[in-house]
Formats: structure tokens, C-alpha cells, sequence
């Protein structure tokens, strides 16, 4: 078993929100709500779930994008001492800066206009490290390399660059800094399939080289499944089910993962699927519905379910298996079959 | 109208379909000899990437691509209900005519991706819906907010009379494309177009989405032209489809033989990319190398010769690859297929 990593405990997230009324105090939105896992060093944890659960929050709040209401994220750096960098200023936090990056969904507007790929990608470099003009060359042209880009264009301006070639762009820039950790939200939605597949594949191959750990916010579980160790749910700021990939897609303990995996289409015709259509949509996080916050949307729920609300609880002997569910273990949810990797 | 076409008679049918747009030093043929038809309530699906031109052609059937856009080429339309539509092209139509008018909103209608801008944050959804309404069925205004409210309860949105009043921003995501489904649908379209209808939305909303334009097919036998990114929803509601690369459709059949028969190899790239729940995991995925290059000064090489890994040499990048007839309904555009297809007598 490989080391820990980072240990996100109980993170707390709340959005003041203006309120409509006028003189009325805000009301905090709470966005997230006792987030808590562990990672591991090497691994991929997927998080999931429909948007407005948080995900991207969750997200940043690790990444220090935003800063998070209360809990702590205690990050095990290498001579063995753990640090809580939650909660420290920016200029503390600045020497970890370089091990936590993160590569946003749209290639687009994550990339300075004004800037030449060049200084995008080196501009982190500069930033954490004290290195001479000759020595900032080569890394780049290291990088430029691993990322499938083309060195001799680097000095060309984002425009030029196709969606998936700015992705890499993106992913250059997290990765110069030699990261322990990237945050990568929605970093392939926005691209074509056969892009996609490519940027998943560069994804795949730099942690396999690297070891890098992911944490990988996606909408699209197709392609968490191709890319995930362990996959946590959302649902309304809450991780509602969490488990190894193979475990929760093919025995699902939380009839909302359940209803998200019949969800997606398959492409695949000769299939016949019959789906859970969830009736109903996200209930508002201002306002979040009494006992089990998916309860409206449930197609099992019962009188207990709208009264008291279920924990993340662990629900196998074997395998680490949490869900939030009152009947995690009763209900026998349908999920999908993995097939395992022997028949490449 | 012709006695033995009489079921399977193509409502529109898409004849060599070019659209050429002038840019400062260049012409850029975004869409390049495309051919298409779509048969009485079935749904055409059109799968492509970005910048494949696959929204231009689905826009040019309804006339509403930029000024700069020169559309050749002929898109017939049979309409049965109406009897000065029988066969028309709709190129020949003024865009801003009485006979455009006429098909557009009410025998071709439209559904837009983005639900959030397709609708005006200025009037209230029944006046929106309404507007359509109007204009092509009726003058009365209380008739015409009853066939409102009875698509508002037909596309699942509750509380009708109510909802009716409100504004776009106070639907969410989800219910804003059912009342751009609702607006297209309000005057019983013989064809609809979706131009990637569901991207924008959750997979559990997009399922709900999927269903419900399934429903009002079969309701109201309508066809359905339905662009789209997603190989997953084209097996889940299409019954034909054409793969759309750098402006030329390079391979057309049904859902079922393009899955379990595909014969361009982008369309066997493009299957295999798809990262597929219940398919292997921590896998590469088998990727297409390479990007869509510019349709700016094309030879006569094939769009996706770059990019192929069976191209023929001397061959697919010198001439027009000339479409093929697989079998009946298959056909594709690749010399691989040239010898084989030759013996039918097909060209």
C-alpha cells in the first residue's frame, strides 16, 4: 500500500448569499458539508456527481483556490511532516504552492491571451523557483516534450492552438513545477471525443511516469471509469457514496449513484437499457430538503428517509464501501459491469 | 407527389450541400458536397466534431446561417401537410420570405444547445411560447395560451399556469430546454431539428430530456434531424447516421451497422475513443492522433488523410475518395473500400 498523501478532514464550505429582502442579514449557502477522505500517493480519486453539488468547490477549497469555512487538509509532504495548509496566508502557503496544481475544464479562458505559451508555462517556475535562464530552457523543452507540444511553437500566443493542444498547454503549466497533487476539474469535458481520449491517455501515462495523484472532478463517468482508482459521489455538498471504481460500479450502495450510472448513454445499439429516469431536479442547496437530501428524488425512499438523515457510513466487511444511505445493504441497487483489465 | 414513394419517402432530402464562408484572404468550405435524407418519423443522426460543420448544415435548413456564409446546393422539402410545400427547395426561398416563414417555426422547428441564451431574459415563457403560436396557428389570444399551457403540461413542466408567467431565469437548466421543446414543438412540426440538444445538461436531466423527445416523436410523428457529439445518444435515439469529417458526411448508415459494422476509419477511431462505461478500466483508450486541420485551401486529398492509419499512399491523397455503396443503406467515402464495392457495380 502506497503512503498517504493528503487527509482532507471535515471541510466546511459556506457562500454568503445576498439576500433578497432589504436590511435582512445574508444567508450563508453551505456548499459543502463535512468532506472528509484520504488520498493516496499514485492514485486517481474521481469526484462526481450533477452540477451545483460542490464538486468544483471541493475542488478548489484543496487546491486553494477558495478558501474553505472550516475543517482541515493535512498534507503529508516529504521528510514526513504533515501540514495543515488549510487554513495558513497565502505567503506561508506559498512553498507548497508548487505541489498542489490544477488544470481547469476550459481550455479557453484558462490561458492568458496576452501571454506567449512560452511564459504560460514557465511563468509557475519562476514564481516557486530560483533558476537561471539556461535552466528554465531546459525544463520546458522537457516538458514541451512529455505533453506531446511542440517545442518549436512555444513561442506562439494561445490563439494558435487548437482546444486539445491548449489543454496541453494547461496540463505543461501544473506539471512544470514537478506536482505531487493536481486538481484536474472537468479537464477533459470540453474537448472533442477523439481529443479527449488523447489528453486522457498523456493523463494516464504522466502518473504512470511521474506518480502523480489526481483528483479528477468529472460529470461524464465513462470517463472516470477509465481513469479512476476511487470514486466519491456528491450530492448537494455531501459525499453521499465512496468506493473503489470497481466496487461502486458494479454494486452501487446509494440509489443516486445508482440512478447517474443507468443514466449515461451507451454507445452501443444492441443495448437495452432499461433506465432510472430521477423525476425532479437538484433541490436547492439554500433550502436543502429534510432527513435524506435525496429523498425527493428517490425511487426507494420511505417514511425514514424523509425524517432522519442517514450518515457515511462503511457498509462492507471486506472492502472500503461507504454510502449515506439508510438501506445501503437492503436495496441490491443495479450497477454496471467492469470488465477487468486481463483482456487487452 | 409520386404513388410508390409513399411510405419512406424522404421529407427533406439534402442535395450536394456546400456552404463556403469568405474570410479576409481565404475561403473556408465548411461544408463540402453534403447528402442526406431523412424519411417520415425517423430520427437522422449527424455525429461529428467541432468544426465538422455539422451545425451549419443543420442550420442551413432553416436559412439561418450568418451573411457571410454562401449556401449551394439544394435541400428539398415534402411536406404533407401542406399543400404549397410539396416539394420545394429551400435554398430557392428568400430567407427573410413568406414562404421561408412558413416552414420555419411551423413545419421545421428548431431546438437550440444553450437553453440559457436560445431564450430572451425580457419576456415571460408563455410569451415566448405564444409568439410561435401566433404567428402560425391561431389569432386568438386565449386559444393560444391554452395550446401553450397544454404543451407546458405535455413536456412534463408542473404548475403550468403559473410557470407561464415567469421568466428564463427562473427555470433551471433542465426546464428551460423543455420549454424550448415545448416552443418548438407548439405548432406540430413535421420536422425538428436538435442541434445538440442535451450537451448543456446533466446526465440525469439529459436522460429525462432524451425520453421526453422520444414521447412527442411517437406522439407526433415527427421527424428528427439530431446533431450531436455524443456517439451515446445517437445509439439511443437514432435510427440512421451520418458521420460527419471537415465538411463531407465520410460514412451513412443505420444506428446498428455503423456500431457493429463501421467502415471509415474515423468512424472505427471515433467508436473506439469513446471512453465506455462498462468497458475496461485504467486502460488507454485507443485515441486519434492528430487534430482536424483547417478546411482553408484543401486539395483534393481526403479531409482525414493526416490522421488515418490505412491510408493509401498515392491514392487518398491525390483524388476525391468518391462515396461508396457498402449495401443498401451503407455507404461510405474511403478508397479502402474501392476494390470490394467496384464488383457490386456500385460507384
Amino acid at each position: 500500500m502506497s503512503k498517504q498523501i493528503l487527509n482532507v478532514k471535515n471541510i466546511n464550505k459556506e457562500f454568503k448569499v445576498k439576500s433578497t429582502k432589504l436590511f435582512s442579514r445574508p444567508d450563508p449557502v453551505k456548499v459543502l458539508k463535512d468532506i472528509s477522505f484520504d488520498l493516496y500517493e499514485g492514485e486517481t480519486l474521481s469526484i462526481v456527481g450533477e452540477s451545483g453539488c460542490g464538486k468544483t468547490t471541493l475542488g478548489r477549497c484543496i487546491a486553494k483556490g477558495v478558501e474553505a469555512t472550516s475543517g482541515e487538509v493535512i498534507y503529508h509532504s516529504d521528510a514526513d511532516k504533515q501540514i495543515d495548509y488549510l487554513h495558513m496566508d497565502k505567503q506561508e502557503f506559498k512553498q507548497f504552492r508548487k505541489d498542489i496544481q490544477m488544470i481547469f475544464q476550459d481550455p479557453y479562458s484558462s490561458l492568458s491571451p496576452r501571454m506567449s505559451v512560452y511564459d504560460i508555462i514557465t511563468e509557475p517556475l519562476i514564481t516557486n523557483f530560483n533558476l537561471s535562464k539556461a535552466e528554465v530552457d531546459k525544463k520546458v523543452s522537457e516538458i514541451a516534450e512529455k505533453t506531446g507540444l511542440n517545442a518549436s511553437y512555444l513561442r506562439r500566443y494561445p490563439h494558435a492552438f487548437s482546444g486539445g493542444q491548449r489543454q496541453r498547454i494547461a496540463i505543461a503549466r501544473a506539471l512544470i513545477t514537478q506536482p505531487k497533487i493536481i486538481v484536474c476539474d472537468e479537464a477533459v469535458s470540453a474537448l472533442d471525443v477523439s481529443i479527449q481520449a488523447q489528453i486522457i491517455n498523456l493523463l494516464i501515462d504522466l502518473q504512470k511516469e511521474f506518480g502523480i495523484t489526481y483528483i479528477f472532478i468529472s460529470h461524464d463517468l465513462s470517463v472516470v471509469q477509465t481513469i479512476s482508482d476511487k470514486v466519491a459521489v456528491m450530492h448537494l455538498g455531501k459525499i453521499v457514496e465512496m468506493a473503489d471504481v470497481e466496487e461502486i460500479f458494479n454494486h452501487p450502495k446509494h440509489p443516486y449513484t445508482e440512478a447517474l450510472l443507468s443514466a449515461v448513454p451507451i454507445p452501443d445499439p444492441n443495448v437495452e437499457k432499461d433506465r432510472i429516469i430521477l423525476d425532479g431536479e437538484v433541490p436547492n442547496p439554500a433550502n436543502p430538503p429534510t432527513g435524506c437530501e435525496f429523498h425527493p428524488r428517490c425511487p426507494y425512499k420511505t417514511d425514514k428517509c424523509i425524517s432522519e438523515r442517514p450518515d457515511l457510513t462503511q457498509t462492507d466487511e471486506e472492502n472500503v464501501h461507504l454510502s449515506a444511505c439508510h438501506y445501503a445493504n437492503e436495496l441490491h441497487l443495479k450497477g454496471v459491469k467492469i470488465a477487468n483489465e486481463g483482456n487487452e | 407527389m409520386n404513388t410508390k414513394e409513399d411510405f419512406g419517402t424522404p421529407l427533406l432530402s439534402v442535395e450536394d450541400l456546400r456552404i463556403s464562408i469568405q474570410q479576409d484572404d481565404h475561403v473556408l468550405h465548411a461544408v463540402d458536397g453534403v447528402e442526406f435524407q431523412i424519411k417520415k418519423g425517423t430520427t437522422l443522426g449527424l455525429v461529428g466534431e467541432s468544426g465538422c460543420g455539422k451545425s451549419l448544415t443543420s442550420r442551413s435548413i432553416m436559412q439561418l446561417n450568418p451573411k457571410e456564409c454562401e449556401t449551394q446546393g439544394q435541400i428539398v422539402y415534402r411536406s404533407e401537410k401542406d399543400k404549397g410545400l410539396q416539394h420545394v427547395n429551400i435554398l430557392d426561398l428568400k430567407p427573410t420570405g413568406k414562404m421561408m416563414r412558413s416552414v420555419r417555426g411551423k413545419r421545421i422547428s428548431m431546438i437550440f444547445q444553450e437553453p440559457m441564451t436560445a431564450l430572451s431574459p425580457l419576456y415571460t415563457i408563455g410569451n415566448q411560447i405564444m409568439e410561435n403560436i401566433l404567428i402560425h396557428r391561431t389569432k386568438n389570444k386565449k386559444e393560444a395560451k391554452q395550446i401553450a399551457l397544454d404543451m407546458l403540461n405535455k413536456v412534463g413542466i408542473s404548475n403550468e399556469e403559473k410557470r407561464f408567467n415567469q421568466y428564463p431565469h427562473e427555470f433551471s437548466g433542465g426546464m428551460r430546454q423543455r420549454v424550448m421543446i415545448a416552443m418548438a414543438l407548439s405548432c406540430n412540426p413535421e420536422l425538428l431539428i436538435a442541434d445538440e440538444p442535451t450537451t448543456a445538461l446533466d446526465v440525469t436531466i439529459q436522460a429525462q430530456v432524451m425520453e421526453l423527445m422520444k414521447d412527442l416523436q411517437k406522439d407526433l410523428e415527427m421527424s428528427i434531424l439530431l446533431v450531436t457529439h455524443d456517439l451515446g445518444i445517437i445509439a439511443e435515439m437514432c435510427d440512421e447516421v451520418a458521420v460527419m469529417y471537415l465538411g463531407k458526411i465520410v460514412e451513412k448508415a443505420p444506428v446498428k451497422e455503423i456500431f457493429n459494422n463501421p467502415k471509415h476509419p474515423y468512424t472505427k477511431g471515433l467508436i473506439r475513443s469513446m471512453p465506455k462505461l462498462g468497458g475496461n478500466k485504467n486502460r488507454r483508450l485507443e485515441s486519434i492522433e492528430g487534430t482536424v486541420p483547417l478546411a482553408i485551401n484543401m486539395s483534393n486529398q481526403c479531409g482525414f488523410y493526416d490522421r488515418c492509419t490505412q491510408r493509401i499512399e498515392g491514392e487518398c491523397d491525390k483524388q476525391r475518395v468518391p462515396n461508396y455503396q457498402v449495401n443498401g443503406e451503407h455507404s461510405v467515402r474511403c478508397f479502402l473500400y474501392k476494390n470490394e464495392m467496384e464488383e457490386n457495380g456500385h460507384v
